[in-house]
């Protein structure tokens, strides 16, 4: 199916980019040029940020899933993009009789348009959360928390991602609030038509070469899904490879396959183009013996298609031509809104970079941070 | 009705107003440590969930001491005059 033309949303009219790390939340802003930003002070310093989202809704509700070392996860919201903020009253939290314990909140994502107010969020281990009220209260969705084959689809609390399954990009189809996608670190894609009361799996096509089934129906790794502007095409950054799927198909095609040979398509990240949904970026990493997760050679580069993933791109002008072992996590990538659209990534060793010229050529925006964890435009 | 005086940590103390030291009054005749979570979070709201889970269990790197004995049960009883200190117990970066 031939993807449509989405409508352009307005320029803004500059860039902050939310940088969240391991040990506090900073933001880099830039100006309607993209050519000079200001990184701010620490807030939550000490905290461990998992993800720091914009409501693009109102312009100036942010929130903010942190934890500490010591104490129990939290979400923090802010009214007045940024300049104070206040505790959830009632944290995203399990039933007190399922036996399961959030450790941290993950992933955040705004409701959709007709519904403010409304936030998702997913959780380590994997749950599912909505918030009515802007983040103050959080209750389960119960269709997927107590969903009588969550722990088939999951498996345990403790299986999966080294620290811990994740659930992630938790999409709300822009043309209706019931339909939804959510992806998991242990369990692969599932898709809602009815606002969450009951979820099925969504995962044809997708690799699992950890499972000795040659095509199961759930227990996929997807690192990244995004939506593209056009609603109906899906990109995913899989632990097996990258894919796409156009709507209402249901099986994904593996796009992975046409990026060059000698780097392969494993990676954690993956952004799509904010109004061309046959352009998408990857950050490939070394998915090899025994995973090193770091740019291939030791040589970093995006990797961008513009025809929805039937050729790739290698874009590395202005970043290190050799011995840097960049990780990029899968929250660390970012695209702004911008017509000709800035690329924004995040490594662990705490360097931000970017491009105003969608990847053409790279500036490393910021350096000295803690490990970040999840880069995101507002 | 019983005072307690419970020490904060300082992870907790954003909470507290930044007082090191609180005073919870009890007003249950055979107090429980968990009398305690709950007087500090009527107090300080959202206290009690960075310490305790949504299980009832002291989280791992909490750690809460009755006296000089190390206590982490919520339902442990609670002595007149008994001082409470939670602690966050972590090491490395």
């Amino acid at each position: 199916m031939a993807p449509r033309a989405s409508t352009r949303a307005a320029t803004p009219r500059r860039v902050r980019l939310l940088i969240a790390t391991r040990k506090g939340l900073w933001t880099l802003t830039g100006d309607a040029s993209r050519r000079s930003w200001k990184l701010s002070p620490p807030s939550f310093l000490g905290h461990i940020v998992h993800h720091a989202v914009l409501d693009p809704r109102d312009g100036k509700t942010l929130l903010a899933a942190a934890r500490t070392g010591h104490l129990g996860p939290t979400v923090f919201r802010s009214q007045d993009g940024g300049r104070t903020w206040k505790e959830a009253l009632r944290p995203p939290a399990f039933e007190p009789d399922s036996g399961r314990v959030v450790d941290h909140a993950f992933w955040l994502t705004p409701g959709h348009a007709s519904q403010p107010g409304v936030w998702y969020a997913g959780t380590s281990p994997q749950g599912l959360f909505r918030s009515p009220d802007g983040g103050a209260t959080w209750e389960g969705v119960a269709g997927f928390n107590a969903h009588p084959n969550r722990k088939a689809w999951c498996g345990g609390d403790q299986d999966g991602t080294p620290d811990g399954p994740k659930m992630h990009s938790v999409i709300v189809d822009p043309r209706d609030p019931s339909h939804m996608y959510i992806a998991m670190s242990g369990g692969g894609v599932f898709e809602s038509l009815d606002a969450g009361g009951d979820w099925k799996p969504l995962n044809q096509g997708v690799a699992a070469t950890f499972l000795p089934m040659p095509d199961p129906e759930y227990g996929h790794d997807p690192h990244c899904m995004r939506l593209s502007s056009n609603p109906d095409r899906l990109y995913q950054q899989n632990h097996c490879g990258i894919y796409r799927l156009d709507r209402p198909a249901t099986r994904w095609q593996r796009i992975g396959d046409n990026m060059p040979k000698s780097v392969g398509d494993i990676g954690l990240p993956m952004v799509a183009h904010p109004h061309d949904p046959e352009t998408a970026w990857v950050f490939p990493m070394d998915g090899t013996d025994v995973w090193p997760r770091v740019s291939p050679g030791g040589k970093p580069a995006a990797y961008r298609t513009r025809d929805g993933g039937r050729t790739w791109k290698r874009q590395a002008d202005g970043m290190p031509k050799a011995q840097a072992w960049w990780t990029v996590k899968r929250q660390a990538m970012t695209v702004d809104g911008f017509t000709t659209a800035g690329v924004y990534f995040g490594t662990t060793s705490g360097e931000v970079w970017g491009s105003r010229d969608e990847g053409r050529s790279w500036r490393r925006l910021a350096e000295h941070l803690p490990e970040i964890y999840a880069v995101e435009a507002a | 009705m019983q005072v307690f005086r419970v020490a904060i940590p300082s992870q907790l103390r954003s909470y507290t107003g930044g007082a090191a030291r609180v005073d919870i009054t009890v007003a249950s005749r055979a107090p429980r440590l968990s009398d305690v979570f709950a007087g500090l979070e009527s107090a300080y709201p959202g206290i009690r969930f960075r310490m305790i889970d949504e299980a009832g269990r002291v989280r791992p790197h909490i750690q809460v001491f009755v006296g000089m004995k190390v206590e982490r049960d919520p339902g442990a009883p609670l002595r007149p005059g008994d001082e409470i200190m939670i602690v966050g117990a972590l090491s490395g970066g």
